[in-house]
Order: C-alpha cells, then structure tokens, then sequence
C-alpha cells in the first residue's frame, strides 16, 4: 500500500516535472524559435545572464518574471469571480489530462512490477475526452465573464466550435478502439508491439480526422478563429493579464503535449521502437547489465523513445501552426459537421465491417 | 491501491498550481485603479455596445447537435469495447442505430441548419 503510494508519487512528480516544468516554459521559446526559423527571422536570442544567451532559451525565465510582476487586471463590468475562475478551469484539466498516458511499458525492477502510467484506469481515454468537455467551460466562462465585445465574440465561436469538434474527435478513435478492443491506453500501447500493427497501419482515415479535431479543440492555427488576433483583438482573453494570461496560454501548451501523447499511444506505438520487442531490448540489456539493470536501462529507453516522438508530433503541430492560414468559420463548422462527422462514421462501419470479415 | 487515487492526487496538484498563479498575479504586481483604465478593451474608445445583445442563433443549434451526436458517441463507446464478443449481432443493431442518426443529420444539413452566412 505505502510502495504503491510512493510508486504513483514519484510518477506524478516525474510527470509534472516534464510536463509543467519542461514542456510549458519551453515550449513557448520553441514556437518563437520555429517561427523565426520558417519566416527566416532570427528571433528569440536577446535575453542574456551576464553575457550567456543559451540560443535565447533564457527568454521563458524573462517573459514568466515580467509577467509576474504585471497587474491582475479585470474589467470594471466584469464578473469577477468568473473572471478569475476561467483560467483555473482551463488549466487545471490540461495539467492533470496526462494521468492516463503511459510513457513506458511494464518492468519488473527488485521483484516489484512497475507499470509506467500514473493511473491505469478502466475508462482509459474517456477520461482524457471528460477533462477536454471541461476546458470548454473555461474558454466560455472567460469570454463571457469579462463583458469585452471581443471576449464575448470569442467565446461564443470558441463555445460552437469546441462543442463540434468535440462529437467528430470522439467517433474518430472508435475505430482503434475496435482494433484493439480496449479503451485502456496501456493495452493499446502495449498492443503495438509489431511495427505493422501501429494504429497508423490499422487506422489512417482515423489519424487524420483525430489530428485535425485535437488541433480544432485546442483553438490553434487554423482553427484559431476564437482568438483571431487581427479581428477580435485576442478573442476570449482579450482582459487577461498577467499569470492568467499566462494559464491561458500554459493550457495550450500542455493540451499540445497531451494531444501529442494520445496521437503516439494511440497510434505510432506508444513506447515501442519499430522492430524492436520489449523481449528484444530487455534480453540486450541483460547481457551486461544484470536483470534489475536491463529493466531500468529498457524503462529509460523506453520513456526516452516516448518523448521523442511525442516531441516530434509537437512538432508537427507547430509546423502546421505556422504554415497554414486561418480559416473563415463557417469553412470550420462546414468542414466539422459535414466532412469529419460522415466521414468518421463511415470510417467505424468500414473498420466494423473489415473486422468481422478477416 | 484504488487507482483513482493518483487522479486525485493529481487533480489536487494542478488545482493548487493554478490556485498559486492566480494567488501569486493578485499579490504580487502593481495596482493602480483608475476609470479609463478600467474599461473593457476597444482601443481607447469607450465602448458604444454594451456586449449583453442577443446573438445568433446558430450558436443554440450547434449545442443541440451535439447533445444528440455526443449521445451517440456515448452509446458507440461500449459497443466498439465488446466488439468482438457482439460480433454480427451488434454490428447490425449498431448500423440501424447509426443510420437512424445518419436520417437525422442528412435533414438537418438539407434543411440547411448548417450553414453559416
């Protein structure tokens, strides 16, 4: 009971870790760095401590005590309990999504089994579509609470186009829910082992539709029409300053980081190195390292192949962020209710259909 | 171990990370108040449109839709887990259930309640 408690202690605090200690704060110098780089700027590299630039990485230590010491602004109108409460309701699912995920396998380390997920719950990634309903409220409350017409415009379209994105995001994972028969996420994961049976393989219309969805539902470009910078101002926290702001813009990060998970597990195998069992590492390791070595070395490569391609979907977001232009919205709502609502229910019939035949 | 207890664990985490940013925007920082400062954002006009109009109502029809289509994701759900053991039985009765929906979004999209103009 006690080591249970400490095994899921240390894996949140690990978790936490990287996701809000690594992943948010860097992830704000990344997106400068890779704008500077595709609109051949130089960009984020003037902040310095006593002469070290570190290729402009101190910015995110500057931009958090800047905005730390900006005033807490709210609106006179608005208000101001729902003023303060929306960036907590956005932040706190997008911190706490991840506790489903698994970054790694099962390893037996010193006669304990030790299964890399924070919690492996039965409801697998219904928990993470839950936690994403509830972030609506947070983007709804924000723009309706601080009595902005931009906030209120923002809030409006943020409300219609998460509630239908939300319903194509949901049918577009059935099909690798019917693949792999389970909605735990580490039975999918641990269902991938075999490079041909990843997701991608089994469910690329799936992919596609889930991408674009998790992009619509997180707001970013192209679907950013709630904050639309060049009509509404900053859409929904257009009256947010300071550490809210700050929420705001963290929850987007990490919503990102989350996305990029369930794309991996869901559909790039997991943890697993194509062609590479966990049989196959463990058995490497073992030649030199001992039995308890080998799990702790494979549970290192393992997490490290994770996040390797977790940041190569983040990645990927980023690219797309800084490529396409910004749809008008009625081309959004079009594309949601009448391309990816047909076509992810014509994608579970077929998936259905193949499945009973072969 | 009852594993929502870790998800507790870590919702309480997150909760008192956001509730410490939000404790430590209104501590720290400088306060000064005054009327124009206080205005909602319009470029330094006074805003001439008070925001409590009415809006379309679109937007109450797109939460219709997605009660109905977010049901039907709900009872999907299940179904997709028990697949294999439903076999043809649950896929015919899943069909029928998902054209029974299929009707009602083709008449909403010919009725043209998806469309934004």
């Amino acid at each position: 009971m006690l080591a249970d408690l400490i095994e899921s202690l240390a894996k949140i605090v690990f978790i936490f870790t990287v996701n809000v200690g690594v992943f948010a704060p860097i992830l704000g110098w990344v997106e400068r760095k890779q704008s500077a780089v595709m609109q051949d700027r130089i960009g984020a590299n003037r902040a310095d401590i006593l002469g070290f630039t570190a290729i402009g990485l101190f910015h995110s230590l500057a931009d958090a005590v800047k905005l730390l010491t900006k005033e807490d602004f709210v609106p006179a109108n608005a208000n101001k309990f729902f003023h303060t409460l929306a960036p907590f309701i956005a932040l706190v699912p997008a911190i706490s999504a991840f506790a489903i995920i698994p970054f790694g396998g099962r390893y037996e380390l010193f006669g304990r089994e030790i299964n890399l997920v924070i919690a492996d719950l039965d409801v697998g990634i219904l928990y993470v579509f839950a936690l994403a309903g509830l972030a609506t409220y947070g983007t709804v409350l924000a723009g309706w609470s601080s009595r902005s017409n931009w906030s209120l415009l923002g809030g409006l379209r943020a409300s219609a186009q998460m509630l239908s994105y939300e319903v194509a995001m949901g049918l577009s994972i059935i099909g690798i829910i019917i693949v792999y028969g389970s909605l735990r996420l580490t039975d999918i994961g641990a269902a991938q082992e075999n490079f041909f049976r990843w997701g991608i393989f089994l469910q690329p219309v799936g992919f596609i539709i889930y991408m674009t969805c998790a992009i619509a539902e997180n707001k970013r470009i192209p679907f950013d029409i709630p904050e639309a910078e060049s009509e509404l101002v900053a859409g929904y926290f257009t009256e947010y300053s300071g550490m809210k702001f700050v929420m705001f813009w963290m929850a987007e990060f990490l919503e990102m980081v989350t996305i990029s998970a369930i794309v991996t597990t869901l559909f790039f195998g997991a943890w697993h190195i194509p062609f590479v069992t966990d049989a196959m590492l463990l058995s490497w390791f073992s030649g030199f390292a001992g039995p308890n070595g080998a799990a702790a070395l494979a549970m290192a490569v393992n997490i490290a192949v994770f996040f390797a391609k977790v940041s190569f979907f983040i990645w990927l977001q980023m690219t797309i962020r800084w490529t396409l232009p910004r749809f008008r919205y009625d081309q959004v709502m079009r594309m949601c209710w009448k391309m990816l609502l047909p076509l992810s229910l014509i994608n579970l019939s077929i998936t259905g259909l193949v499945v009973l035949l072969l | 171990m009852n594993p929502y207890v870790p998800v507790l664990i870590m919702l309480f985490l997150a909760a008192a990370t956001a509730a410490g940013m939000i404790a430590a925007t209104t501590w720290i920082g400088p306060k000064k108040k005054f009327a124009d400062k206080m205005e909602p954002f319009e470029c330094g006009e006074s805003p001439i449109v008070n925001p409590k109009q009415r809006f379309s109502v679109k937007f109450y029809l797109v939460a219709l839709f997605f009660v109905i289509f977010d049901i039907e994701t709900v009872f999907v759900y299940p179904w997709a887990v028990l697949f294999r053991e439903l076999n043809w039985f649950g896929f015919v009765e899943m069909m029928i259930f998902i054209f029974i929906l299929a009707v009602g979004l083709i008449y909403v999209w010919r009725r043209g309640a998806l469309e934004w103009d």
